[in-house]
């Protein structure tokens, strides 16, 4: 017999659920423990900022919210990995990531909240990432161009799409890989496999054991990952940004975590999965597993995690109230945006707008 | 000068605008080496090399998705569509992306791209090689419809399409691809996207109408001139946003309008003209206005497609309905 290719899959997994050490070959910036101690009180922050969307759309100030619940290890990862100059396309529930480049909580909510301001991400360097994709997979395609338009600049830049294991299914996310793969593009597409698209389970998007090996038949590297565990997902997204920038290629990384949470809070979970699943998901979840490993370094204990805690919540407080004081955009907006200046035809209709506005005051 | 062609012109406007800015890349299928099926971008990847005049997979989601990526990104693409009856997977990109990245990102975010696609019948292709779907875009706000009708127009209406700061869909009626030739100075001169173009002054009746069935509207008048009929032709070529002021003061000088177009009657771009001159200039109407469309089905195969595209003769027969009933 002869064999054409052969592959295989590595699976990549630092901490335990207890935060125990599965390998002693830490990657280097484990020893900068004082960033470490950031990647945990970002990891904090984001599921406080979670808790708090929630919050407000059970008491009528949100919109349908999408929770990121259980998926801080992941999102902190692949935004803390990359560098300032690349370019993240997420979909819609990747805060971490965002809020780590410069996106903040009130944007969040403004989007979520019908108010497309929030799209304007004041920061850099989320100023030029891409804005929330609600069409699944398509954002992996935006991806794909823009690390094409890298490779004719000539730029060392890389970027990134994150999608679900659901949009892993879908044909802009093969056809996102596949050009990745055949123009050597630097692009990482990091699935992040939470294992429930809605209500469909993991099982029924595809029949391949992992997902990472999607990336294969796209000829790019692929790696499969502990998605609760930061350390894992921070290296795995730093060796793959680094193959991406020195231009040997892209990757597809997956990301195995869990949504604790419902899909957004249109949906109730307990219509579609049992008790004891999420209660075993959450024996996995990330947080815990980083505090012990801190706690048994002596940079982290329960005063300093209590102190991070109120100073979450001021923050967030602070992004509510600047939120709930937004007013409301003018009528003309709808107008203003549609084209670079408004065409002649269409400011009859905006002019129409404006005065059934005025005479409804 | 050189004569050229319709299609001779789109590749004057490409390779002008490549040469004179350097974020003008253009892609699709077979774009490279063979310089289009139709031979529209012959030569510019020999002038631009491989990464400007690039080759993708096979997969018109991809190209959809590629080209509002590089125009986020700051490039200008110029995508191609082999051919218009190709162009349905790319339309979520251009829908949900292309068409309303400004919107959702208050202009922090904008797709300065277009998409070209050869259109329409008349050329005995297979199925799906047809299609004249203008209509499917003219109701996507934040997109620019455009049809050229000539040579000259083609250059002028490509190089303003490039330049413009939203995405433009590009249709070219590969029907006249190589009906004539003109002389088309390659200056770099754009023409305006926000203007209908009067072809031809008449006085009794105006014809309106865009792309291929320029040369039917003409054929028309011609004929109509000789019974002693003054036709003016109006080619819409901008289709959104519409020049309705430019349809309006023909109407409201000559009381009679023919609109006519490829695509099926029902709901096709020419209702929306029809509505416009009903809303705004019934009291200026001599008779009722006349649609000369393709039929509401789809395209035949070749053998019958001549008998689907609206002829000459059909615009004849109605422009005279219009001079009967007043």
């Amino acid at each position: 017999m002869s064999i054409a290719a052969k592959f295989e899959i590595e699976y990549l997994q630092y901490l335990d659920a207890e935060g125990k050490q599965v390998r002693d070959d830490l990657p280097a910036f484990t020893k900068d423990l004082d960033h470490m101690v950031e990647l945990y009180k970002l990891m904090m922050s984001t599921r406080v900022f979670d808790a708090k969307s929630v919050a407000l759309q059970r008491t009528g100030k949100l919109g349908t919210y999408a929770s990121c619940l259980g998926h801080e290890a992941s999102h902190v990862g692949i935004g803390s990995a990359m560098k300032p100059e690349d370019v993240l396309a997420v979909s819609y529930r990747e805060y971490g990531a965002q809020l780590y480049r410069g996106v903040q909580p009130r944007e969040v909510y403004m989007y979520w909240g019908g108010d497309e301001r929030g799209n304007d991400y004041q920061n850099e360097p989320a100023r030029h990432d891409f804005a929330w994709s609600v069409p699944i997979a398509t954002q992996c395609l935006h991806a794909a161009g823009t690390a094409l338009a890298f490779k004719i600049r000539n730029e060392k830049r890389v970027a990134v799409c994150t999608i679900g294991d659901g949009g892993s299914s879908k044909g802009d996310f093969y056809g996102a890989i596949n050009i990745a793969g055949a123009q050597n593009l630097p692009m990482v597409a990091v699935i992040v496999n939470n294992q429930w698209a809605i209500s469909v389970p993991r099982k029924i998007q595809s029949g391949a054991p992992t997902l990472a090996q999607k990336g294969i038949a796209a000829g790019l590297y692929c790696i499969q990952v502990d998605g609760n565990d930061i350390i894992a997902v921070r290296k795995a997204m730093e060796d793959a940004l680094e193959r991406a920038r020195n231009g040997e290629g892209g990757s597809v990384l997956e990301l195995v975590t869990y949504r604790l949470s419902d899909h957004t809070t249109a949906d109730d979970a307990r219509r579609y999965r049992g008790e004891q699943e999420v209660k075993d998901a959450w024996a996995k979840e990330p947080m815990k597993r980083l505090r012990n490993w801190l706690v048994a370094k002596k940079v982290w204990d329960d005063a300093k995690e209590e102190a991070w805690k109120a100073e979450c919540d001021e923050w967030m407080d602070n992004e509510v109230n600047a939120y709930l004081q937004t007013k409301t955009q003018p009528v003309t907006a709808m107008f203003d945006y549609t084209f670079a200046e408004v065409p002649a035809d269409l400011a009859k209709q905006r002019d129409l707008a404006l005065s059934l506005d005025k005479k409804a005051h | 000068m050189a004569q050229i062609t319709l299609i001779e012109a789109v590749t004057q406007a490409l390779a002008y605008e490549m040469a004179h800015d350097d974020s003008v890349v253009v892609l699709g299928e077979d774009v490279g080496v063979n310089g289009g099926v139709f031979r529209a971008t012959q030569g510019l990847q020999e002038k631009f090399g491989p990464l400007r005049v690039l080759d993708t997979p096979l997969d018109e989601t991809t190209i959809g998705g590629v080209t509002v990526g590089l125009a986020a990104a700051g490039m200008k693409p110029v995508a191609e569509a082999q051919f218009e009856g190709f162009i349905y997977p790319m339309m979520e990109q251009i829908a949900c992306h292309a068409a309303r990245m400004r919107n959702r990102t208050r202009g922090r975010l904008t797709v300065p791209a277009v998409w070209r696609a050869p259109w329409g019948g008349g050329i005995r292709a297979p199925e799906h090689h047809s299609e004249a779907n203008e209509h499917l875009f003219t109701n996507i706000p934040g997109l620019r419809v455009v049809m050229p009708s000539s040579p000259a127009r083609a250059y002028g209406l490509l190089l303003a399409a490039i330049r413009d700061p939203d995405p433009v869909m590009f249709f070219e009626p590969k029907r006249i691809y190589r009906q004539y030739k003109e002389e088309v100075p390659d200056d770099g001169e754009a023409l305006p996207l926000d203007v209908c173009f009067v072809l031809r002054d008449g006085t009794d009746v105006t014809i309106v109408t865009w792309g291929a069935q320029v040369k039917e509207a003409l054929e028309a008048a011609d004929a109509l001139a000789e019974e002693g009929i003054s036709a003016e032709v109006i080619d819409v070529a901008t289709l959104t946003p519409l020049d309705f002021d430019t349809i309006a003061e023909s109407v409201q000088k000559t009381g009679r309008c023919v609109i006519l177009h490829e695509a099926p009657k029902t709901a096709g771009f020419g209702a929306e003209i029809a509505a416009r001159i009903a809303e705004e200039c019934i009291y200026d109407l001599l008779a009722p206005v006349e649609r000369v469309t393709g039929w509401d089905t789809h395209i035949p195969l070749f053998r019958l497609e001549m008998k689907y595209l609206p002829s000459a003769e059909r615009v004849v027969e109605a422009a005279k309905r219009t001079l009967a009933a007043s």
